[in-house]
């Protein structure tokens, strides 16, 4: 018996349909599960007390305080680097084999998996530059890898402001600094933030290149050479070493929470740069 | 007259086109200056060296002078300078996204005027000879976005009048404006040139027959006829410029 | 003002340059120093019992990685079998059956479901996977499977994205023709869409497998930590990733030198499927 073409073509379109509801559903299952199992042990003295007796008691101040200062810091570094390289790249030179191997450069250090990051930051900046495991080394290793995010997420802002406001401006007796900064990045800005908050994001939820950098004290990290624990660290060590399933999932729910409200605020303002420009 | 800009045999190339094949023709001060001409005559290419925007475009080579007041801008005057002395009008109106007073602000700021008082001054002096002060009087925070096409074309020449320049080029500044708008921004230029020298490069010989002092036809990169605006349209010399006012090719 | 303008516009784009440039001493760093750490043991034990060595017993001499590697590419191939198909048809419903909703709420979940750490993937896999392969297919549910089945899920939203598009920037006359000779719509994609947009496709894949066998923290947590092949998709396994993860932070001298090979390795095997996988993405936009 040989079945219609239409036929198949509406089972294929039902098929699909719950295709789609599967996958929504394992991102609903997810939040779902990290949500119940961890509500209940996340409350005000989780979020600003310390760990004790290794974490099964306590709270997470320090991780969550040593996250804020690891992300913080590490796009204090490396938007101005990541800007100047975008705005250099775009406005200052035309495409050339120099600017194509800089973006080679660029896509490379994209490509490089968060453990290699953390090898790298182990040998170069706690070994031999003798930082110790600290915050220091985890925001210097940070700030290269959410390098080539910003670089591209910023290139293609200020590519998407149309070239007549340049021109607008440089007819009326603008250098070129003065239209990047008064022009330029003004109608850039919302793109650009969008990159720094999913950089953010990024820092908070990696472990691999932090936990060999920065280290994974348990004390609150008051200067830059203290280590000091991420949530995501703290998670990792929680579950690991299988101390405390409440505050696991406590923990993990913190930490999706975070990365899920630095999300929706990256989207907020990309979406203001829709209207804008519609 | 005083002759405002010289320029002897000018020329320009993009690769092995020739653009503008030897241009000499003197523009005189506080007149309107008509440049017409079919697409590809060269007129939007002698703008953009009178601006100096050319520099922004690669592989073009230049020869010949062009002398405002005497010096030569293109050896001898920092882009950036000359652009405070010339200002332009485009063919498309385009407003910076910020508020009408903040659009017009932009060139003063620029030169370190940053004086509430003197700005207001300088922002209603703008509108006033653009013709669009009472329009726009009672909402200058709101953003610019928000006029309509003639209304934004006539900011645009606030905008560029804010910087007090001495030459003002507009190319083609009326197309796709309806015909009020068209009469406002010719009924501006007509004041304006009591205190400016301007360029106005239009291919609607109509324009340049109403409001212009002198005119001048351009033919692929050649100057082909130029003097008085009411000889050349009731005498021309040349057919071809003949042949251009009267329709029958454009 | 002239010449003060013109010098200070000068050194505005030398230290852009500059900035620019960082990025390439970053690379080289990072190269350098994973080299001049890793290179060393190749030539002191040889570069054939490294990587076509089956024993890894770095404190007694042996820094055999075949295992790892062997491991590394069964469960990036696992997370292909799993996530490939199923990414690919989100993207095609994403691109050619969703309605305005759906997309909407469609994208945003693919944002955050790629915004999850790995660290909390691999949580959920030892509470929930890793009991559900040993409660119905047997051996300690550390496993090949488990391990897949999470990795599958976590390239899901590059799988998608990338082959998302891929598939809409095939031209719409393309599909337009093939309606207009009478054939379905899923006929259309089958037959004219997809084979289109193959190379975009598979670069998806490609990528989607570089994150794979790069992917750290969910796999030591779920793979369990064998050192031999695995020989049934329920045995335990070690990646090239674990290896390094799991032995950094007590590891010296010599051991220590035998993870920076295992980077070295590590490194050279992913760079060469993220070159391959951007040359196919480039070569798609060309066209």
């Amino acid at each position: 018996m040989r079945i219609r073409p239409s036929t198949i073509d509406k089972l294929v379109r039902i098929g699909f349909n719950a295709q789609a509801f599967f996958t929504v559903s394992i991102l609903v299952v997810i939040i779902t599960i990290i949500f119940f199992k961890g509500f209940t042990h996340v409350n005000l003295e989780f979020i600003f007390s310390s760990p004790e007796d290794m974490g099964r008691q306590g709270g997470i101040f320090p991780s969550i305080f040593g996250t804020i200062l690891l992300a913080l810091l590490s796009i204090v570094f490396a938007t101005p680097l990541g800007l100047g390289t975008a705005i250099f790249l775009t406005e200052y030179t035309k495409e050339s084999a120099f600017t194509k191997i800089i973006r080679f450069g660029v896509e490379s250090l994209a490509g490089i998996p968060s453990i290699i990051y953390g090898l790298f930051g182990f040998i170069f900046f706690v070994i031999k530059l003798k930082m110790g495991w600290s915050l220091l080394s985890g925001v210097l290793t940070m700030t290269i890898m959410i390098l080539p995010t910003i670089i591209r997420t910023s290139e293609e802002a200020i590519k998407s402001v149309p070239r007549n406001l340049r021109i607008v401006s440089y007819s009326l007796g603008a250098t070129r600094w003065e239209t990047v900064t008064k022009v330029v990045l003004t109608s850039a800005m919302p793109g650009i933030l969008t990159g720094v908050m999913l950089s953010i994001g990024r820092v908070v939820g990696e472990t691999a290149a932090v936990i060999f950098t920065m280290g994974s004290s348990l004390r609150l990290p008051t200067s830059l050479m203290d280590s000091g624990r991420t949530m995501a660290v703290h998670f990792y060590i929680l579950a690991r070493e299988g101390i405390s399933m409440d505050k696991a999932y406590a923990t993990a729910l913190v930490l999706v929470l975070s990365i899920t409200i630095i999300n929706v605020f990256a989207y907020y303002i990309m979406n203001k740069v829709v209207s804008r420009y519609s | 007259m005083d002759v405002k800009i010289r320029i002897e045999n000018l020329k320009a190339s993009f690769g092995k086109h020739e653009i503008l094949k030897g241009i000499t023709i003197d523009v005189y001060k506080n007149m309107v200056t008509g440049f017409m001409g079919p697409s590809g005559s060269g007129k939007s290419t002698i703008i953009s060296i009178l601006n100096r925007m050319i520099d922004f475009e690669d592989g073009v080579k230049m020869e010949g002078r062009v002398l405002l007041d005497g010096i030569d801008i293109i050896r001898d005057v920092n882009g950036v300078e000359l652009r405070k002395r010339v200002g332009t009008v485009f063919a498309v109106p385009i407003p910076l996204p910020r508020s009408i007073y903040e659009n017009i602000a932009y060139g003063p700021r620029l030169n370190n005027i940053n004086d509430k008082d003197e700005l207001d001054q300088i922002i209603k002096e703008g509108l006033k000879k653009a013709f669009l002060w009472d329009e726009v009087k009672d909402r200058l925070n709101t953003s610019a976005l928000k006029l309509s096409g003639g209304q934004q074309q006539r900011l645009c020449l606030a905008r560029t009048l804010a910087l007090r320049p001495e030459i003002i080029l507009l190319d083609e500044p009326c197309s796709g404006l309806d015909p009020i708008s068209t009469a406002k921004i010719e009924e501006a230029l007509s004041e304006l040139k009591k205190d400016y020298t301007i360029i106005l490069v239009s291919n609607n010989t109509k324009q340049i027959a109403r409001i212009s002092d002198y005119s001048a036809f351009f033919y692929i990169g050649e100057l082909i006829e130029y003097g008085h605006t009411d000889a050349l349209f009731t005498n021309p010399k040349i057919k071809k410029t003949e042949d251009y006012i009267s329709g029958k090719f454009g | 003002m002239t010449v003060i303008t013109f010098k200070k516009e000068q050194f505005i784009k030398f230290v852009l340059m500059a900035f620019a440039l960082s990025s390439l001493i970053f690379l080289f760093l990072i190269f350098a120093f994973i080299l001049i750490e890793g290179l060393p043991l190749f030539h002191k034990i040889g570069l054939k019992n490294i990587i076509f060595g089956f024993k890894w017993a770095p404190t007694k001499g042996s820094f055999g990685i075949f295992p790892m590697i062997v491991s590394s590419f069964l469960v990036t191939f696992g997370a292909l079998v799993i996530g490939g198909p199923m990414g690919l048809s989100c993207a095609v419903y994403l691109s050619e059956y969703s309605g305005k909703k759906m997309k909407m709420l469609l994208k945003p979940a693919l944002e955050l479901l790629a915004g999850i750490p790995s660290v909390v993937y691999g949580f959920l896999g030892v509470i929930y996977i890793v009991p559900l392969v040993r409660n119905c297919l047997g051996g300690s549910g550390f496993s090949l499977l488990a391990t897949a089945i999470i990795l599958g899920i976590m390239i899901l939203p590059t799988i998608i994205s990338i082959s998302f598009d891929a598939i809409t920037s095939v031209p719409k006359n393309f599909r337009e023709g093939s309606l207009a000779m009478g054939a379905t719509k899923w006929q259309t994609i089958y037959k004219v869409v997809i084979p289109s947009a193959k190379s975009g496709i598979m670069a998806g894949f490609i990528l989607g497998m570089g994150r794979a066998i790069g992917e750290t923290m969910a796999v030591i947590m779920i793979a369990g930590n064998a050192l031999k092949i695995p020989t049934s998709i329920l045995d335990p396994l070690r990646t090239l990733t674990g290896n390094i993860a799991l032995e950094l932070s007590y590891a010296t001298g010599d051991h220590r030198m035998g993870l920076f090979s295992t980077g070295v390795v590590l490194l050279v095997i992913i760079m060469t499927l993220n070159y391959i996988a951007n040359f196919g993405i480039k070569k798609k936009r060309l066209k």
